[in-house]
């Protein structure tokens, strides 16, 4: 890699859900353009785009904090919705309380924090009911210690 | 294996996006209308059939460095859709075909591939 540490922000607009995706797409051009492990970026992009689409849906928006090093990618995802009142339900493929409307949309199949865990090599849920939730994704370069 | 020229004679499919690939060669197909559940599926090469038309399409397309969507039952995306898979590079097929038959069609003419669920 080029650069030693990337730092990137990005807020995400609940506005309009046809823009949902907006901030995996900007980290994923950054760490191909970084010259990025493909499979590495790979699974950035899928266990961000999730955690970006769950605050859309869930919470009306947030925020996208990612640090590219040399060792790892760390996405973390917060936002000031409603929060998770049982982490382990909600761990439970198949489980959601997504609305129809997102059903229609193609999510809500209760799949997107399993996919968050599958694809990354740490996961941390941070979420207090009525305060907001903090997911923190971290992907190593090296799949050692995955 | 077929390529995407094949599979637009197969599919009887329209070519809405993408005339420029048609010599990809896919491998290994997906039948969905669930987004994460697409997401959940890790494969090279392949073809995503859905009957769904919206942008969230394409963005899982480009997660997943899928370079083929094939929309079914007759389902045309809008512009913005269109316009978001041609700047992304990927290229949308339509057919009538309902998502079963489609599947089917393309597994019985060659691509056999599964996705990896672990």
């Amino acid at each position: 890699m080029s650069e030693a540490i990337v730092k990137l922000h990005y807020d995400i607009d609940a506005e309009d859900f046809t823009t949902a995706g907006e901030a995996s797409s900007g980290v994923k051009k950054t760490l191909t353009r970084l010259g990025v492990n493909h499979e590495v970026i790979k699974r950035v992009a899928i266990a961000m785009y999730e955690a970006e689409i769950n605050a859309v849906i869930h919470a009306n928006g947030g925020t996208a904090d990612v640090e590219i090093t040399p060792e790892r990618v760390t996405v973390i995802i917060a936002d000031n919705g409603p929060g998770i009142p049982d982490l382990d339900q909600a761990m439970t493929p198949g489980w959601s309380t997504a609305t129809n409307l997102v059903r229609e949309m193609g999510f809500g199949a209760g799949m997107g924090l399993p996919n968050m865990k599958r694809y990354t090599d740490e996961m941390y849920v941070d979420s207090k009911v009525g305060v907001g939730t903090k997911v923190t994704l971290i992907v190593n370069m090296n799949r050692q210690g995955a | 294996m077929l390529k995407v020229s094949e599979i637009v004679k197969i599919l009887d499919a329209e070519v809405l996006t993408g005339e420029e690939n048609m010599d990809l060669e896919i491998y290994s197909g997906c039948g969905a209308d669930l987004m994460s559940d697409v997401m959940a599926f890790v494969k090279e090469s392949v073809i995503l059939c859905t009957g769904l038309v919206n942008p969230q399409v394409v963005r899982t397309a480009e997660m997943m460095d899928i370079k083929v969507l094939c929309f079914v039952r007759g389902k045309v995306p809008g512009e913005a859709v269109i316009e978001l898979a041609r700047e992304k590079g990927i290229t949308i097929l339509a057919t009538r075909q309902p998502l079963f038959i489609c599947c089917g069609l393309l597994y019985s003419n060659g691509i056999k591939g599964r996705g990896v669920w672990n």
